[in-house]
């Protein structure tokens, strides 16, 4: 199965019942394979005038109840970004898949890049909260879909699936899980008396519970700064209090989000951290290199953001070179220099030629950052 | 005929009084149409928890927070992409959505041609002032000609745009159009609007007192309110109907109807056909 198949089955397997979308490469076969297999599951499939509107329907939907996907690539995504804003500040459950390709602007629309990672994270405006995960095959595609539903109902936080051209478009065995068998997390709808309902309070873990439309809550909901109740406010304190909750929910529950995988990582003198398609390029170098009796581990994030920083730390630790191999001219190595100190520890290594990073080369780079040469 | 309809409207019980006062300029014709909105709604007994109200950006964006029902303020230009997929989510609901002219046709006029042409059971609520209010009073697509604006301080050189055209020619179900002056005949065309089932495409011809009024020098509410009245001469407007821009005369009441198929029920019954087979 093709790994754009595998996310929109898994979409379907986590319960999304809507997929509003726009045409893009390659992507396309996220909106293709959901306008097949909604209907037949009683779920709606629509073709927006545009991404804009795309995202627009799909918080729409979401609001109203209704588990929402939305799929797209790199010029896609910029236009999806302020309705993704929106759902971060209104917190609207919905998951946003980017494939990406080579950019800026059109660039390369067939050839794979992994440069929308720093665009995952901030290409909204303003200080908002956004999860971003970051699976490695067609099988992890579909997993991963699953947990970006389930992520995104439980924290009520927009949730990026992101994934290289590569991975999207490759064909791999899978195994298809029944919903049954999958461990699905359902929204928290209010079960609090309408008159005492306050839709932005937090419960234990930061995030509020939702009313639906319908059920006798007749609230307010809007990206204007709002307090507990809804309505917009300027208070200063009430402001600060109800922005430190938003941005606090991910902190809050990190161990939910975070994921990763450590290969190879004990006695590991150099630590390849990589993600996606040059995760498995990283993968092979470091087989090849345990092989040669070189001390090479993998460290590979799952969570992109928020970044599994304190295990990255406690397994970088004992590592005296850190490589990260990217298909961008350097992204998510800011964040491994940020982590790992001291910082000159780390090498970048990247590729910008929407070609793939391979084995061999990750292999001989790893060669001149070891210790007795 | 239920006990809601027997007694007489009272628009207190349709409002978040706690929010009082509202943020409206004094003069605005925009809280003559949203109680004309929900007039019309408490003549047709609309539950207020099944009403969903949708609005965009600017002052038009802001009225929708009075109404006591499911309210939803999005982003500038999106309301009607945000209804749409409320409204297939959720065919249960009254999706109403309240818009205005640089929220529907500038940033969001992409989205009013693909809503008329899919023909989804929405109402959609213009409140045209011909202004940009919220932001200080800049030059929208329905400024009319030579009026002067903080972003035409020589007269606007573009003529007013005639939405209710643009929505007929993409398909819309019911066109229509009114003046906040006749507040009786607007709460019937909103009835008519809601009640159509398929696209309603509503402009309110509203009045901005405060920012386009006082620049143009039209005077008070009043003033404007009866200069749109005299504005209302059918056989003016009849005869300049294959322009896209409005000349100072315009039709009101329902302008068209096209009966043409539900965008959700053509969905439903074209998907069910198909998995049939």
């Amino acid at each position: 199965m093709q790994g754009n198949h595998a996310c929109a089955l898994g979409a379907v397997a986590a319960g999304c019942r809507f997929y509003a979308g726009y045409p893009i490469t390659p992507s396309s076969e996220v909106a293709e394979r959901m306008s097949l297999e909604l209907p037949k599951v009683g779920g709606t499939f629509i073709q927006m005038e545009d991404e804009i509107a795309s995202m627009g329907a799909v918080l729409g939907a979401s609001m109203g109840g209704v588990k929402a996907l939305t799929a797209t690539s790199g010029p896609g995504f910029s236009l999806k970004q302020e309705n993704l804003g929106y759902a971060s500040m209104t917190e609207i459950p919905c998951v946003i898949v980017n494939v990406m390709r080579g950019g800026p602007s059109t660039g390369m629309p067939t050839r794979a890049s992994q440069a929308d990672v720093m665009q995952a994270r901030w290409g909204s405006h303003g200080d908002h909260p956004v999860i971003v995960l970051t699976p490695a095959s067609v099988d992890e595609i579909f997993t991963e879909t699953v947990r970006a539903f389930n992520l995104s109902e439980l924290l009520r936080v927009p949730v990026v699936l992101l994934y290289d051209e590569i991975i999207g478009h490759l064909v791999e065995t899978i195994e298809l899980r029944k919903p049954a068998d999958l461990a699905l997390f359902e929204r928290k709808w209010t079960k609090v008396a309408p008159d005492e309902y306050l839709p932005f309070a937090a419960t234990d873990n930061g995030v509020p519970e939702m009313a639906r439309p319908g059920d006798g809550y007749r609230t307010h909901t809007t990206g204007l700064t709002h307090g507990e109740n809804g309505f917009p406010t300027q208070n200063p304190a009430e402001v600060d209090r109800v922005m430190r909750r938003l941005l606090g929910k991910l902190d809050r529950n990190r161990s939910l989000i975070e994921s990763y995988e450590a290969l190879a990582c004990d006695d590991a003198d150099i630590l390849i951290v990589a993600y996606g398609i040059t995760s498995r390029a990283a993968r092979r170098a470091v087989k090849l290199g345990r092989e040669q009796g070189i001390k090479v581990g993998l460290f590979r994030p799952i969570s992109l953001w928020p970044f599994p920083q304190l295990p990255l730390v406690e397994i970088a630790d004992s590592a005296t070179k850190i490589l990260v191999p990217e298909m961008n001219a350097g992204q998510l190595c800011l964040e491994i220099e940020r982590l790992c100190s001291p910082a000159s520890r780390v090498s970048r290594m990247n590729r910008i030629d929407g070609e793939a990073i391979t084995p061999a080369e990750i292999l001989a780079r790893v060669k001149t950052l070891e210790p007795n040469r | 005929m239920t006990q809601n309809s027997m007694h007489t409207f009272e628009i207190r019980d349709y409002l978040r009084e706690e929010l009082m006062p509202h943020f409206m300029c004094p003069g605005c014709g925009h809280g003559i149409a949203l109680r004309a909105l929900l007039w019309a709604i408490h003549e047709l007994e609309i539950d207020k928890d099944c009403l969903a109200i949708v609005s965009g950006i600017g002052c038009s964006g802001r009225v929708g927070t009075y109404i006591d029902a499911n309210t939803v303020h999005v982003t500038h230009g999106r309301p009607l992409a945000y209804a749409t997929g409320l409204k297939l989510a959720r065919p249960d609901l009254e999706v109403i959505v309240i818009t205005g002219d640089g929220d529907c046709l500038a940033i969001g006029g992409n989205h009013l041609i693909h809503a008329c042409r899919r023909n989804l059971n929405l109402t959609c609520i213009m409140l045209n002032n011909e202004i940009y209010g919220m932001t200080g009073g800049q030059v929208s697509p329905t400024t009319s000609q030579d009026r002067f604006t903080t972003t035409t301080p020589l007269g606007n050189h573009e003529p007013g745009f005639d939405a209710c055209k643009l929505a007929a020619a993409a398909g819309a179900g019911l066109v229509g159009r009114e003046i906040t002056l006749q507040a009786p005949a607007l709460k019937n065309l909103i009835k008519e609007g809601i009640s159509h089932p398929g696209f309603a495409f509503l402009e309110v011809i509203s009045d901005c007192t405060e920012i386009y009024g006082r620049k143009n020098q039209l005077g008070e509410s009043p003033e404007m309110m009866l200069s749109q009245k005299a504005s209302t001469r059918s056989d003016v407007y009849r005869n300049t109907v294959d322009q896209p821009f409005r000349p100072n005369a315009f039709e009101t009441g329902v302008l068209t109807r096209n009966d043409r198929p539900e965008y959700a029920a053509a969905y439903r019954k074209h998907i069910e056909k198909k998995t049939l087979i």
